[in-house]
């Protein structure tokens, strides 16, 4: 489903990514983890090109969005991305934040939209709050908004960039559950966390970057047991012992 | 001080003619307003989209913008305001020119309108720019994350919440506009200012000449003031602070 080929990319001087492949196939959930400044929100934005690259070839479902001539707004509309900051739009409704995108995008009329978009919303446990404004919800709520405006677009796999590291602990857990059922459901993730419950619950691979560097891609039970680099090594022990 | 004060005089006959010098006033205050309005209706479009071409990615249509708000914002507009018309119909192909300096109808309005619009879209175009700049990056990485075309991302997400950011300098841009305008009397538009010198001169009676146009240039100002904090009532966001 996506797929991702040797990968580079500067900004300036600084090589933040430094040929990076990996692979994730239909269905599969991939955690990405590392520290601060390893590149994974790079990364992940090379995905739906809003970050583009200078060398190497990402290609989503059969189409390459590195290549000159791709319709990227196409592309990007079969693509769900979920952001650290939820970015959920702060003068539209929560409904139009919801059909926004299938309207203008996809072409549905407003009432499919609102049916569709209401059905997602419903999915996240939120219909009640339809017509509030995200400013009107709390962090948790308008991560799970941001979660249903993704799949009111009915994208083949979904990006996750710290989806729960800007909210109270208490609200991770709400944000959580529905990433979890997502994945149950067999969507297409990738996502950025350092959620280890998570990435042991649902994950089938855990790649580890470090430096622009994708330093560990396995599986889950092999990222777990012991890694193989000594970087990865620290890192788990790290954020395990909290 | 043994001036005589005489505020009976609006309602007398002028020198020559058989209107008042209340009918000179209302009539110069038509032309401030009809002048005021349609530079504001021109400086509000183009210093949008001046402004949103400052933001794009493209170093040519950036540089474009800068040069724009450079040229209009350094010159004095009572300069601008001369160049327009004594300078720039010359430099016009000899039909053009002449066909402007003898046949265009209101041709002190047309030029006093375009020069205080292009005067003020400048100053417009630079507060759009910081108005867009000041939202966090990330909107436009969701908006255009949903498949939003870049025309379409500013359109629905950047510059409805950029402009509700900037509405308090652009009140104050809407007032100045009826402030500028009154330059407009040296190129002959007979507004407002035209209008007092020429009552001062034909009646002698400066001061009252000058408080009822002080007053009514207020009035403009506030008037225009009222509409804007209407407007911004209207489009407050819910859930937002203020
Ligand atoms: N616009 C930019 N210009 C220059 N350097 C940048 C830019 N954006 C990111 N970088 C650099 O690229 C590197 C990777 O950044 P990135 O945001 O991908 O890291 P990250 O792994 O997501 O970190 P975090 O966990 O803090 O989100 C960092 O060193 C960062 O300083
Ligand atoms: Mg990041």
């Amino acid at each position: 489903m996506i797929s991702i080929r040797g990968v580079s990319k500067w900004y300036g001087p600084t090589r933040v990514l430094d040929d990076c492949s990996t692979e994730v196939a239909k269905g599969e959930v991939v955690v990405v983890c590392g520290p601060s400044g390893s590149g994974k929100s790079t990364l992940i934005k090379c995905v739906n090109g809003l970050e583009p690259v200078q060398r190497g070839e990402v290609v989503v479902d059969g189409v390459s969005v590195t290549a000159a001539g791709t319709d990227l707004n196409r592309l990007r509309a079969r693509v769900g991305m979920v952001f650290q900051h939820f970015e959920l739009f702060p003068h539209l409704s929560i409904t139009d934040n919801l059909t926004l995108g299938q309207t203008r995008v996809l072409g549905r009329s407003r009432d499919e939209a609102i049916t569709r978009g209401l059905a997602m919303l419903d999915r996240v446990g939120l219909a009640a709050h339809r017509d509030k404004f995200p400013a009107q919800l709390s962090g948790g709520q308008q991560q799970r908004v941001a979660i249903a405006r993704a799949l009111a677009m009915d994208p083949v796999c979904m990006l996750f960039d710290e989806p729960t590291s800007a909210l109270d602990p208490e609200m991770i857990s709400e944000v959580l559950d529905v990433m979890v059922k997502l994945a149950e459901e067999g969507m297409t993730m990738m996502c950025v966390t350092h959620e280890m419950g998570f990435a042991r619950r649902v994950a089938h691979r855990v790649i580890f970057m470090d430096h622009g560097r994708i330093v560990e891609d396995c599986t889950k039970e092999s990222f777990f047991g012991t890694p193989r680099s000594e970087r990865a090594q620290q890192f788990l022990a790290k954020i395990l012992r909290h | 001080m043994n001036y005589h004060w005489n505020w009976g005089i609006f309602a007398q006959q002028v020198q020559a003619g058989e209107e008042t010098y209340f009918d000179w006033l209302l009539s110069g205050l038509g032309w401030t307003v009809a002048c005021s309005l349609s530079a504001w209706v021109i400086a509000l479009a183009l210093g949008t989209a001046i402004g949103v071409l400052r933001t794009t990615r493209s170093r040519t249509l950036s540089g474009a913008g800068a040069a724009w708000v450079e040229l209009f914002r350094n010159i004095p507009l009572l300069v601008q305001m001369f160049l327009w018309f004594f300078v720039v119909p010359e430099l016009l192909p000899r039909e053009l020119s002449l066909w402007i300096k003898q046949d265009m109808p209101a041709k002190e309005f047309v030029t006093a309108t375009l020069c205080l619009g292009l005067f003020t879209s400048a100053r417009i175009a630079e507060q759009v720019r910081a108005g867009i700049q000041s939202l966090p990056r990330g909107q436009r990485d969701a908006a255009l994350a949903l498949g939003l075309s870049s025309a379409q991302a500013y359109r629905h997400v950047l510059l409805p919440r950029a402009l509700r950011v900037i509405m308090a300098p652009l009140t104050s841009e809407f007032m100045n506009t009826f402030k500028n305008s009154s330059v407009a009397y040296a190129i002959g538009l007979l507004e407002l200012t035209f209008r007092a010198r020429q009552m001062q001169e034909d009646s002698e009676q400066g001061i009252e000449t000058y408080i009822a146009v002080t007053l009514l240039y207020f009035l403009c100002a506030f008037i225009a003031n009222r509409v804007m904090a209407l407007i911004e009532a209207r489009t407050r966001i819910p859930g937002s602070i203020g």
